[in-house]
């Protein structure tokens, strides 16, 4: 068990004749996931490392039977890509690109919503579950299978923190990035969730970072619904406010999403919060 | 993208808006033919990107034309918390009956547009919110439908609008959420939005932010843009595509990721808060770290005579250390830093990485190997330089 990808995905790569879908798509194929085509509009019939391009998802998902899909294509066109995904049943869409306008993302998540998928993204590195299966930019050499879940907002400082487990010796069950926009479409609240159902994870490491409320909420949610152990950094204490910190999510705005107030809440609700993203291996064994 | 007031009310007036009949000048003969044409009692608003300008004395009330001009004088010019003021609006005076707060912003835990109202408008929000926020009227409107008309209804009531004012209401709320969608904003605020003595509205006060990320189909507000708050390193960054704040402390950073750039500032920080150093700036060199883009980042992080070390961390993912040690020993020898620097590379190659380090034995060159290691030895580096 593991938690939203495993060995069984079937996954479809949106813009898998792009520079960077093409290079992560190969990537992923190599770690072992089961990608079984992509969707580049005006590209359908050409192949692409033996896998077929469609023009389309709908005539991708009624070919290939995919039920995972990787939007890698550019800001302008992600919104449109995401809602195509979703309108063709996919189960799970997980969107790597950054810069989305947030009317957009709005539009989107009450859209997917709608259809019945989970969207992860966009401005993730993507989901992972070691030994298995990767979905978007997760370095492999970051991880191994093992019992600690990760749920992040971040790129490389999940890569550190999954490394650093890693030569404490502690693999991951599955490791979930859920993007550092502002707007969404997975919070840490519903990935902490899945990682209390999954018999897999015994532990997890949550790594926020100031902005917005999302882990004010997920410590509400550790305080009361959670049986398993939580670990938990968050980035940019050191951050000014009303500043936004490379992430658009991540500015402290009129006193909201700081990251001492998160601390806080997270270390009340009994999560063990550590200063330095090193210990958090130490945090967990 | 912050727009100023005037932008704001401008763009307001496209959508059906009302707003005064003001207009914006940047010389004290301006404001004096300005005010005359307008006649009577005019109010000088300074155009700057700050909070506060009314109490730092950037907005005066003149009641004549000579009074016009020498408030013009003195606000035109003026320093508001290090900006200077470049540009004022001259407004006719308004005949305030009541003050009323109208806004639209994007509530981000709800993934939704929100319209926040008060009839207890003018002042400052946030103090609003925290002393009185039953005093505020909350409607989340669906992305997807946009805003309905029981909703303009439900608000106004809901506020206390007073019945002879809600066809005029309804008009301006619509308009301003028409504005907010067609321009992107994150947030579109009126405050205050004025009853008049003669029983009108008026936006009297706007501010208009534009998602950046939304720039690309905004190209006429794009045009407008102010960058005058920003500064010169910031600019030069945001040109080559690198995100960089300047901050106060010491330790220049250069880091790989938005998340592990706020962490290294965060070590540097936690390990050196005690003897007051800490980080120079937040920047995220981007996936790549090619040598070219080492070197800029290099420079705009040393254009800040505060910076006493400079910290490179790298987590290489798909990047590999010993290609971006080759990026940064490139990007040295083409610097040539007189500051020390502490580089620790991690993930990929990683051992090599640090090996092309060690071996190119620059005296001002330290290899770290964990990011705790790093953020101690840049410190130490700071304090021994003191």
């Amino acid at each position: 068990m593991s938690i939203l990808i495993d060995r069984s995905s079937k996954v479809l790569v949106q813009g898998i004749t792009g520079r960077q879908g093409g290079f992560h798509a190969k990537l992923m194929m190599e770690y072992g996931t089961d990608v079984v085509g992509g969707v580049t509009p005006g590209k359908g019939g050409e192949w692409f490392e033996g896998k077929p391009v469609f023009d389309t998802m709908r005539k991708a998902v009624e070919t290939t039977n995919a039920d995972v899909s990787l939007v890698t294509v550019p800001a302008r066109f992600a919104a449109d890509a995401m809602m195509e995904a979703a309108d063709a049943g996919l189960r799970l869409v997980i969107c790597l690109t950054e810069h989305i306008p947030v009317s957009d993302m709005m539009r989107v998540v009450s859209y997917c919503a709608q259809k019945g998928t989970r969207l992860i993204g966009p401005n993730c590195p993507g989901v992972m579950t070691p030994g298995q299966a990767k979905v978007g930019i997760i370095p492999a050499m970051v991880a191994v299978p093992g019992n600690v879940g990760v749920v992040s907002k971040s790129g490389t400082l999940t890569y550190e923190v999954g490394f650093a487990m890693k030569n404490a010796g502690i693999g991951n069950s599955t490791i979930v990035g859920i993007g550092g926009d502002p707007v969404i479409g997975t919070t840490f609240v519903e990935v902490l969730e899945m990682f209390e159902n999954d018999p897999e994870t015994e532990k997890v490491a949550l790594l926020g970072e100031i902005g917005g409320s999302a882990e004010i909420v997920a410590a509400e949610y550790i305080k009361n619904a959670m049986t398993k152990p939580v670990a938990a950094f968050i980035a940019g204490r050191s951050a000014p406010p009303g500043k936004r910190m490379g992430h658009a999510g991540a500015i402290v705005d009129g006193g909201e999403g700081s990251a001492e107030e998160k601390i806080q809440a997270l270390e009340a609700a009994g999560a063990r919060v550590a200063a330095n993203p090193e210990e958090i291996p130490g945090l967990l064994s | 993208m912050k727009l100023h007031e005037y932008q704001s009310k401008f763009l307001f007036r496209d959508f059906g808006i009302p707003i005064p009949e003001g207009k914006v000048a940047t010389t004290a003969d301006e404001v004096q033919q300005i005010a005359a044409e307008l006649g009577g009692v005019v109010v000088i608003k300074a155009q700057a990107h700050v909070g506060g300008r009314g109490k730092a004395g950037g907005v005066k009330v003149a009641k004549n034309v000579e009074e016009a001009r020498a408030y013009a004088e003195q606000i035109l010019g003026m320093d508001i918390k290090g900006l200077r003021v470049d540009k004022v609006l001259v407004d006719p005076g308004a005949d305030i009956e009541r003050e009323i707060y109208l806004a639209i912003t994007n509530d981000r835990g709800a993934g939704r547009p929100l319209i926040m109202t008060s009839m207890d408008g003018g002042m400052d929000i946030e103090e609003l919110n925290r002393e009185r926020p039953d005093a505020i009227t909350r409607e989340h409107i669906d992305p997807i439908l946009g805003l309905q008309g029981f909703q303009v209804t439900y608000i106004a009531s809901a506020m206390g609008m007073p019945r002879a004012l809600w066809r005029q209401f309804g008009s301006i709320l619509r308009g301003l959420y028409r504005c907010y969608v067609e321009s992107d904003a994150e947030l579109a605020e009126i405050n205050p939005l004025v009853i008049t003595g003669g029983g009108d509205l008026l936006a009297v006060d706007g501010k208009v932010i534009i998602d950046d990320n939304a720039l690309f189909r905004q190209p006429e507000l794009t045009a407008e843009r102010d960058a005058s708050d920003e500064l010169e390193s910031e600019r030069q960054a945001r040109e080559a595509g690198i995100t960089y704040i300047k901050l106060d402390g010491q330790i220049g950073c250069m880091v790989n990721g938005a998340g592990l750039a706020m962490t290294t500032m965060d070590m540097t920080k936690l390990y050196g808060d005690a003897n007051g150093i800490g980080p120079a700036n937040f920047l995220d060199i981007g996936g790549g770290a090619t040598p070219e883009q080492v070197a800029t980042a290099l420079r705009i992080i040393l254009s800040d005579s505060n910076v006493k070390c400079v910290l490179f961390n790298i987590f290489g993912g798909i990047t590999r250390c010993d290609e971006v040690a080759n990026g940064i020993l490139t990007a040295y020898n083409e610097v040539k830093p007189d500051v020390p620097m502490v580089i620790r590379l991690q993930g990929t190659n990683a051992p090599a990485g640090n090996r092309i380090i060690s071996e190119a034995q620059i005296p001002n060159i330290m290899s770290a190997q964990t990011l705790t290691d790093a953020a101690k030895m840049a410190v130490a580096a700071v304090k021994e330089g003191a």
